[in-house]
């Protein structure tokens, strides 16, 4: 009976590896790089890396939108047809 | 007497695994992580974006009233000069962040990193260092290093096992890549960075039409707005 229990606690707590391959592919799909490629030449390993790759180049990405944007909004005048969008935006 | 114990005994077992199943799908389906936002959908972008424009307003209204008045500047930080363009860049990156982690209404370990780093960042602001980045492993030593099992293939046991440094060293730039995911087991790595990446991407959508939009609107601006391509 205890057995038992300690062996279904571990199970539980531990994910299981049909779980661990379903997010590797859920999130090998999300990679422009290996997306189309067929799921059996793309390694775990290489699912890793092309994630961590894509992060990084988002994060730059979102790095220099931050920088266009600030440059962008600091040529707004408070009067001008810009600031009109935006206020029309935010409300 | 002792038969109808054994022949209880099944029945009960029977019983309880399945509730342990039933108990294990409802866990699931309540865990918040599971629960995952639609960031492609247009309707979550466009609440992202009303989001950062709100955000970015904040940022507008906070330089230009620095910029204006040295006096006020002075009493608050010792820079009396207005904010640099690096600065004001940062700054909007900080307050697309974090609408971003609003966005994600705190459903997402990653979310609640940014809302809580935001905080620590405003208590010790000095004491903040920047944790240098390993170089990304080469692909041709994790062949190597799993040359005894020959597989080439996708495997699990690549991802589990611990005697394989170089896709653990993956995880672990994985994990820190991620918001709040430094030292999480490999699951909940896995689950957030796609989560992560999803509203990454949609962040960037919405930045990227905001940009056309404000870069649209005034001729005078266009000139910077060439020179950095939204698309790189």
């Amino acid at each position: 009976m205890s057995s038992r229990r300690s062996r279904q606690s571990s199970g539980s707590s531990r994910i299981s590896d049909d779980q661990i391959i379903e997010l590797v592919s859920k999130l090998r799909q999300l990679l422009p790089e290996i997306r189309d490629r067929r799921p059996g030449k793309v390694s775990a390993s290489k699912v890793l890396q092309e994630t961590c790759n894509y992060i990084r180049s988002l994060h730059k990405e979102v790095d220099d939108l931050s920088e266009r944007l600030s440059q962008l909004l600091s040529t707004i005048d408070e009067d001008s047809a810009e600031a009109a969008i935006i206020r029309s935006l935010i409300m | 007497m002792s038969s109808s114990v054994v022949s209880n005994h099944p029945v009960t077992n029977a019983d309880r695994s399945k509730r342990k199943k039933k108990k294990k799908s409802l866990q699931t389906k309540d865990d918040p992580t599971r629960n995952h936002i639609k960031w492609k959908s247009e309707a979550q972008q466009n609440i992202y974006s009303s989001k950062l424009i709100q955000a970015l307003n904040q940022v507008t209204i906070g330089s230009t009233s620095s910029s204006s008045s040295a006096a006020a500047a002075s009493s608050s930080s010792s820079v009396s000069a207005p904010p640099s363009a690096p600065k004001r860049g940062r700054a909007v990156r900080e307050a697309a962040d974090r609408a971003l982690a609003v966005a994600a209404k705190g459903r997402s370990r990653w979310s609640r990193a940014i809302l809580t780093n935001r905080l620590k960042l405003k208590f010790r602001k000095q004491k903040r260092q920047k944790v240098p980045v390993p170089p990304p492993a080469s692909s041709t030593s994790a062949i190597t290093g799993s040359g005894r099992s020959r597989k080439q293939r996708f495997s699990v046991l690549k991802l589990k096992g611990k005697s394989l440094p170089t896709v653990q060293r993956k995880v672990r730039v994985l994990g820190r890549l991620v918001p709040g995911c430094r030292k999480q087991p490999l699951p909940v790595i896995l689950e957030e960075a796609t989560d992560y990446i999803a509203a990454l991407e949609m962040q960037v959508r919405a930045m990227t039409a905001l940009a056309e939009l404000l870069s649209v609107g005034g001729g005078s601006s266009s000139s910077a707005a060439a020179a950095s391509p939204p698309t790189s």
